[in-house]
């Protein structure tokens, strides 16, 4: 009767910034104690802010109680607010107040938990052990049918304490929603504050913030390798566009498309081996294969006297879906991928309007995302591959470069707000909507990581 | 909601599981046998993350790297002489040249929306560079060609590589050898003006010589 009421009602609903519900901001502290220390990085946002809008009939929501993890004050992150936020922010839960005296090892009374309202109960705890790292526990009860349904134990050094949390809200989201939560994934974005550039990967709550390259010049274009470990990206350090690809944990990086003219637009196939990459080389931009890193000849993917570029895998690595103006104005084409990189004959996908670029496709290949000019604004779409028209996620008129998250089932993408490029993620029936903005700083270019950093 | 109630043994097992595992992920960075430019820096935050709560030394750190921590790269301190957003570069691109004849001083272009067609106006332009790069063949130059920021950037970049190559070629056309001179685009990234109106846009839209 209660999810009834939930989903009859249309909801809006604002959260508390996600630094007021957190009591220690460890990642960030670090990380400006750092950058003052060096003299460096004038780029860090001063604040980034997270705001959450759900609205929308029938937005049904399961009611969860949580409390404070045992002993999570000490260790310095308050691991339940961060589970909570995740939850909420999906959409999918509506987080009320637990006990802060349960954790794992509790036998709570669930028909009083259920008599409160709540379906589900979470408790956990999280302790230091003798060499430094944490053990994070947590059970989740069902409080309608009286069981227990999870349990789990993370261990992980202190640096790891937010992705434990966030793993948690993946675990819990996986097991009450059927479908994997995002919570532990990152997403890259370029920030430009004045003339400096800089390439940012974030926790989707918009914490956790790391600057993994600064630059006087543009950034443009990161994509994530598979395995989540390197970003491939385009920088104009060399007074032109080149492709460079930078392993995350070490620094390391090396260009591997400096050709003649523009090198641009990567895009790693599902084996992390080679990159589809935009070349001018022998004229116009047209896609090529070339080695992740950087190694033998580029193999020639398109053959038109247009421009091709943007170009996407699918998860199979058979296809490469990418925009072309052979037509004309800019599509969606896809082509054929063969072992030899040789490419068949392009497809078109797009049909409504005349100018649609920026595919991103999701997991399951059965949805395209793309930007479609329309009357002098550029707008988000979702088309269904396995044929209907494509519909309009947002009512904004200054969206740019959509990207999927690894579960399929949110787009991250940038628009306007308050003369501001802010980053915002949606839903596919463009419902539950949350926005990330940096004050003072253009957050652009964003693209949704994997699973599994 | 059709799990099964956990018993003791099995947590106990779930927990060995877990551990496990997540020893099991925490690899060593994977080495790159190239070297990395000379001009980049490289900083990691991995010492700084070892001051918190009496966790791992920098020793150890290598072998058991957070999954999280991101090793940053900051290229402003390689920078020497770099031309600014929209500068005209000259006297870093100009010595080393050795013209018989002073570089003509108009440099730019201009292009009209969604086009790359050189207009008749700038002809004696483009013929003026030619004249030069022909008579010094050791002298260079760079097209970096522009767009206005409406639509996507990877597309405006690829347009504006459209533009500097149209240049190109009309340089060809008139006797310049393609090894002295190379077309690149900048797409919407350094608009000479930063308003959202036509007269702004039209600015943005060109291709500028530059000397290298």
């Amino acid at each position: 009767m209660r999810r009834a009421l939930i989903g009859a009602c249309s909801l809006v609903f604002h959260a508390v910034t996600t630094e007021q519900k957190l009591s220690l901001l460890l990642p960030r502290r670090r990380l400006l104690a750092w950058a003052a220390a060096s003299g460096a990085l004038a780029a860090v946002p001063a604040r980034a802010q997270i705001r959450v809008e759900i609205t929308g009939v029938g937005a049904t929501q399961l009611p969860l109680a949580l409390g404070r993890f045992r002993d999570e004050a000490t260790s310095g992150v308050a691991l339940s607010s961060i589970i909570q936020a995740d939850l909420e922010r999906s959409g999918a839960f509506r987080v009320l107040g637990g006990d802060n005296s349960l954790d794992e090892r509790s036998t709570p009374e669930l028909a009083a938990w259920r008599s409160r309202g709540a379906d589900a109960l979470v408790a956990g705890s999280v302790t230091r052990l003798a060499d430094g790292r944490f053990d994070v526990r947590f059970k989740l009860w069902d409080a309608v049918r009286g069981e227990a349904l999870l349990a789990q134990s993370k261990l992980v050094q202190a640096a790891d304490l937010r992705l434990a949390a966030h793993r948690v809200a993946d675990d819990i989201h996986l097991k009450l929603t059927g479908e994997p939560g995002v919570f532990a994934t990152r997403i890259a974005y370029v920030l430009r504050n004045g003339r400096r550039y800089s390439l940012h990967v974030t926790d989707p709550d918009g914490e956790g913030v790391q600057v993994a390259l600064a630059s006087p010049e543009p950034i443009i274009s990161p994509a994530w390798s598979p395995d989540g470990r390197r970003l491939a990206y385009v920088s104009f350090e060399t007074q032109k566009a080149a492709v460079w690809v930078q392993d995350l944990s070490t620094g390391e990086r090396r260009m591997v498309a400096g050709f003649r003219g523009s090198n641009s637009a990567p895009a790693w196939s599902p084996d992390g081996k080679r990159l589809a990459v935009t070349l001018s080389r022998e004229g116009p931009a047209q896609l090529y294969l070339i080695n992740a890193d950087g190694s033998g000849e580029p193999q020639r993917l398109t053959r038109s006297n247009a421009i091709d570029t943007e170009a996407v895998f699918s998860s199979d690595g058979r296809l490469v879906y990418f925009v072309s103006d052979r037509g004309g104005g800019p599509q969606v084409y896809r082509v054929g991928v063969n072992a030899a990189g040789d490419g068949g004959t392009p497809e078109r996908v797009t049909f409504s309007g005349d100018y649609n670029i920026s595919p991103t496709l999701s997991p399951d290949g059965r949805h395209l995302a793309y930007i479609t000019r329309q009357g002098g604004g550029f707008r988000l779409m979702l088309l269904d591959l396995t044929g209907s028209a494509p519909v309009s996620l947002t009512d904004t008129t200054d969206d740019e470069s959509p990207s999927f998250a690894p579960n399929g089932r949110l787009l991250v993408y940038t628009t306007k707000a308050q003369g501001l490029d802010v980053l915002m993620t949606t839903t596919l029936d463009g419902k539950i909507k949350t926005r990330l903005l940096s004050t003072g700083a253009d957050m652009r270019e964003p693209c949704w990581g994997p699973f599994g950093r | 909601m059709t799990a099964p109630a956990m018993t003791s043994p099995t947590l106990r097992t779930l927990a060995l599981v877990a551990a496990l595992s997540a020893l099991a992920a925490c690899e060593s960075p994977s080495k790159i046998t190239q070297p990395t430019p000379a001009a980049v820096e490289t900083r990691s935050p991995v010492a700084a993350a070892a001051t918190t709560a009496g966790g791992s030394t920098a020793a150890t750190a290598s072998a058991t790297q957070a999954q999280s921590t991101v090793a940053s790269v900051d290229l402003s301190a390689s920078r020497g002489v770099g031309a600014g957003p929209g500068g005209a570069g000259a006297g870093a691109g100009a010595a080393g040249s050795t013209a018989l004849m002073a570089a003509p001083t108009q440099r730019v272009v201009y292009f009209d929306f969604d086009s790359f067609v050189i207009k008749d106006e700038f002809k004696g332009l483009l013929d003026a560079h030619a004249k030069v790069l022909v008579r010094n063949s050791g002298k260079r130059l760079v097209v970096e060609g522009h767009t206005d920021d409406r639509g996507g950037r990877e597309y405006n970049l690829a347009l504006g590589q459209k533009r500097a190559e149209a240049v190109l070629r009309s340089l060809t056309l008139l006797g310049v050898s393609d090894k002295q001179v190379e077309a690149v685009s900048f797409g919407e990234e350094r608009p000479a003006s930063a308003g959202a109106d036509e007269s702004s846009w039209a600015k943005n839209r060109r291709a500028e010589l530059k000397d290298r």
